[in-house]
């Protein structure tokens, strides 16, 4: 049979199976075959809290989504145009999201009477024309792989597991991408299993060749490599992207790193990372708690290391005390937050932007700190550098943002060189000449000094200090006089920062503003709008506290402002606040990303313009 | 070998004197505390160390007692409530070349602070944590404390607190520590013996102080602490020596089984050779030794209850950096940056 090839400018591909199923691991795999295929990608995995859900229910379908592209892509796509189902509870709870049209290709073995039950089905959608409007392709994906395997001696249960990779030789074939990166990657990952290596390769290459052979699939796809600038690349996730950030800030200062950290989803990888890097000096403390991980980390901060401690939502709200602490005895620190969904223990697996309220302005007394948010993958690296920068510099506390989407959310990164990242300079004081622990510099800077310095010896806390000599003081005009020092000095960050840019016409009807892990859906949606002949402008913060300088002058220039973000409003509640600015609130609380769609047509809503499909 | 205290001693700082050791900053603990006394025994103790000023750092959480590092002229810092072993732990992992000492008390360091004093026990850091053991909390204006007894009236329990206390050395015990010991805050001697010897331990050493709060439970230990009733009421243990008490040295604690017993040497019917032995390295005889308070006829055990060399955290920490280096080479941010699949467009 004749096989068409058709060549699109981008796909979008998900995954979807029982959370044992091995969905996330086909869409690495998928995810790393392509970037060095050479297109452009954007991902999202989207998996349930729980490890092993039971096998076949709704609450256990894992999740991984990738859009692949020629062009450049800037968000994990809006509806998949293939959807992989291993059984009936992931088309179940998947096939919303599938484009009209799309295709279905369903692990039909798995399509058992108890499966369908366990799934809510009351019959077998494959079977009776439920699933007519798509391009339907039942795969006896259970019986093809054990087949393949079946020489190789192992169990049932080893057998079974394979089929992920069944499932990805057939989507390979499909898209038209080389098997050569996985098999690589299959030999090294499973070396010392040579069984399971062989298995998972024949089960891998079984599904490429289905594809080949079997009748029913009349059209292969392809997407062309983009046209990305020049350079090396590798594949980056946000919380990767973490790490290396803030081991490249311990190089580039001359600084010992120190993490203290206690797990928690989806800010765990950030310590798994950095703990396999000893080879660096770093020093990875897993504490018995939230509380003990910043406190661990403000002790080594106090001891002239670069403190850093990462977590999620639940843990940011416990560790407030002790970043009220840094901001008193003025060291630097750097706190990440790996948003999550809220409030509580919430959604762990799934994204938000629910925490800029707290990271803002969540402890007690007027207790300001920097606050700065990553707005892709691989800025991550960029965004901790620069919060690890303005810590030293100025001495307090940093917040860095990055949300569940971005930690692993993964992109194509175009490596900088190590000689083209910047220095961060770092004055110890060991004069004692004139030594006063709380003499500050042109930025109200106090001074660093680390113990083992003669002469130097003092005492900090958590008191109200005496402008100058630092030591315990209660008057209330010098408890002002501090009050408003440490809120000037974190204000003092603004003319160390770059001006905003204003994306588009520098003023106009409509200017979208964004934070965080939106730039994606937005980026993407601006590009849809152009295409349509509508120009609008946007800018995308990435300092959140303080402002840059130019943000009120760039607000006044527009009729109108439009805020996407995942939570109820909290951007713009302080850009209201800030600016007496009124703005249009675009508001998603799903523990799902915006879809490119959603601000696209928020726009259009704005603008007047008609109900574009 | 890592770096550790003997490596930081200095010939210079041998003429150091107790007042060295005192910051210019007046001291405001109520007059009659015993916080004073386990401040002058520290400061005595300091020289003897040999240890220069800015290589030791004090580290307290909230409290009466926390204040402490406020009064010692070296580098100090006082933390939030509880915390002061978690600074405290991430200094010592950072700088493993300074000599680390944590004051605490009761409410801070068992109640708010409980979760961090166990955990960094069992790590075992080469740190000393020091616990003013007033059985109230102070600061707070008077509230019972977990030390306090059970049925104490206090402003937050009128009608009797209906906690059961916990004694810290069994709890430190039961949390792996590797030097615990008890002094009181009247007996200077001993109690600088004892900051010694909790000093020169090499991991986490531990030591309970009785501590008078003369405003909000005063003479709380004045049974174990007053001349003329401290003989019945208190045993020295000594490793080696068998377990004496009392005016003339009258009775002595016997084992019947698992369980102690005191007994009369004075009937004829039990001599010193019958008595219990002690032993630092045994932690169930330790166990057994932390259990006496509070217990009808038993005098409290004051000194060092178990004593155990291990390895420390810091120094674990130092040598996998060190192992991990010595095979893969130092870390290079060009080569980490490049590693993995990557590719390359043209």
């Amino acid at each position: 049979m004749e096989k068409t090839v058709q060549v699109l400018k981008s796909a979008t591909i998900r995954f979807a199976g029982d959370s044992g199923d091995g969905m996330q691991l086909a869409g690495s795999r998928f995810t790393d075959t392509s970037a060095i295929f050479g297109n452009d990608l954007s991902t999202l995995p989207d998996f349930p809290a729980e490890i092993r859900a039971p096998a076949g229910t709704l609450f256990g379908v894992s999740g991984f989504q990738i859009q692949i592209s020629s062009q450049d892509v800037y968000s994990p796509g809006d509806e998949p145009d293939v959807l992989v189902a291993m059984n009936p509870a992931a088309l179940k709870v998947n096939l919303k999201d599938l484009k009209k049209g799309g295709t279905i290709i369903a692990n039909a073995d798995a399509f058992s009477d108890k499966n369908l039950q366990l799934a809510g089905y009351d019959h077998n959608p494959l079977e009776n024309g439920d699933l007519k409007g798509y391009n339907l392709i039942p795969v006896p994906i259970t019986k093809s792989t054990n087949h393949a395997v079946q020489e190789l001696g192992l169990n049932a249960k080893e057998a079974n597991r394979c089929k992920n990779f069944y499932a990805l030789g057939l989507t390979y074939w499909l898209y038209d991408r080389p098997l050569d990166t996985t098999i690589n990657w299959i030999e090294k990952q499973f070396a010392s299993k040579p069984q399971i290596a062989k298995a998972n390769k024949e089960a891998l290459k079984a599904g490429y060749y289905f594809g080949e052979t079997a009748e029913i699939f009349t059209t292969r796809y392809k997407v062309k490599r983009a046209s990305l600038p020049k350079g090396i690349y590798r594949n980056i996730s946000g919380n990767q992207a973490t790490a290396m950030g803030i081991l490249a800030a311990s190089i580039k200062s001359g600084l010992p790193l120190f993490l203290g950290s206690y797990p928690i989803t989806p800010a765990s990888d950030i310590l798994h990372e950095l703990s396999a890097y000893k080879n660096f000096g770093i020093k990875t403390f897993q504490a018995e708690d939230e509380i003990a991980a910043i406190c661990s980390a403000i002790g080594a901060s106090f001891g002239g290391a670069i403190g850093f401690t990462s977590t999620s939502g639940p843990g940011l709200a416990l560790k407030q005390e002790a970043i009220g602490l840094a901001v008193m005895v003025e060291l630097p620190l750097v706190i990440a937050d790996i948003q999550r969904g809220g409030p509580s223990t919430g959604l762990p697996t799934k994204t938000e932007q629910a925490d800029l309220l707290q990271a803002v302005l969540g402890r007690n007394g007027e207790c300001p700190v920097p606050v700065l948010a990553a707005s892709t993958p691989a800025d991550c690296f960029h965004t901790i550098f620069e919060a690890v920068r303005i810590a030293i510099k100025f001495m307090t506390p940093v917040i860095f943002l990055s949300d569940g989407f971005l930690a692993n959310g993964a992109e194509p990164w175009k490596i900088p060189h190590a000689s083209e990242i910047p220095t961060i300079d770092v004055k110890f004081r060991t004069d004692p000449v004139d030594f006063f622990p709380y003499l500050r510099d042109e930025n109200l800077s106090r001074p660093w000094v680390k113990p083992g310095t003669p002469g130097l010896e003092h005492r900090i806390g958590g008191l109200e200090k005496q402008n100058i000599t630092g030591n315990v003081n209660y008057e209330p005009a010098n408890h002002e006089a501090m009050v408003k020092l440490r809120a000037q000095k974190v204000q003092n960050v603004a003319n160390d920062i770059p001006l905003l840019e204003v994306e588009g016409p520098s003023e106009g009807e409509l200017l979208i503003c964004g934070w965080g892990s939106s730039y994606g859906p937005i980026t993407t949606a601006m590009a849809r709008l152009k295409e349509k002949g509508i120009n609008v402008s946007r800018i995308h913060l990435k300092y959140i506290n303080p402002f840059q300088k130019n943000l009120g002058d760039i607000l006044k220039r527009f009729d109108k402002v439009l805020i996407p973000e995942m939570n109820l409003g909290q951007l713009a509640k302080l850009i209201k606040a800030e600016y007496v600015k009124n703005v249009i609130s675009l508001t998603k609380v799903q523990g799902l990303p915006f879809k490119a769609r959603e601000i696209e047509e928020k726009v259009l809503e704005i603008l007047g313009g008609g109900n574009y499909a | 070998m890592p770096e550790d205290n003997s490596t930081i001693k200095s010939k210079e700082t041998a003429k150091l004197t107790a007042k060295d050791f005192s910051s210019d900053q007046d001291v405001r603990w109520c007059p009659g505390c015993g916080d004073y006394s386990i401040l002058a025994q520290v400061q005595r103790v300091m020289p003897s160390f040999e240890i220069p000023k800015e290589k030791t750092v004090f580290v307290a959480g909230i409290g009466c007692s926390s204040r402490f590092p406020y009064y010692m002229n070296t580098y100090g810092f006082h933390g939030i409530h509880g915390r002061a072993p978690a600074i405290a732990t991430g200094l010592k992992i950072a700088r493993p070349d300074l000599d680390i000492w944590v004051a605490a008390g009761d409410g801070d360091l068992l109640s708010i602070g409980g979760n961090h004093f166990i955990h960094t026990l069992r790590r075992n850091l080469n740190i000393v944590i020091m616990l003013f053991n007033n059985r109230i909390y102070g600061l707070t204006k008077g509230q019972y404390s977990p030390t306090s007894e059970h049925g104490k009236i206090t402003k937050s329990t009128p009608m009797g607190s209906v906690d059961h206390p916990f004694y810290p050395i069994t709890v430190a015990l039961g949390s792996a520590g590797t030097f615990i010991a008890r002094t009181m805050d009247r007996d200077a001697k001993h109690m600088q013996e004892i900051i010694s010897r909790a000093h020169a331990h090499h991991g986490t050493s531990f030591v309970e102080i009785f501590q008078n709060c003369n405003i909000y439970n005063d003479e709380a230990w004045f049974k174990y602490t007053e001349k003329e009733t401290k003989p019945e009421n208190v045993v020295y243990l000594q490793h080696g020596k068998p377990l004496v008490f009392g005016h003339n040295n009258s009775k002595g604690i016997k084992l019947n089984g698992f369980k102690a017993e005191v007994v009369s040497l004075e009937d004829g019917k039990y001599s010193v050779n019958d008595l219990l032995v002690h032993d630092e390295t045994s932690r169930e005889l330790a166990f057994i030794l932390s259990e006496f308070m509070d217990k009808p006829g038993f005098p409290a055990p004051v000194g060092v209850f178990y004593n155990e060399e291990k390895t420390c955290y810091e120094d674990e920490v130092t040598e996998q950096i060190k192992t991990v280096t010595e095979k893969l080479g130092e870390g290079d941010l060009e080569n980490l940056l490049f590693s993995g699949s990557t590719w390359t467009v043209e």
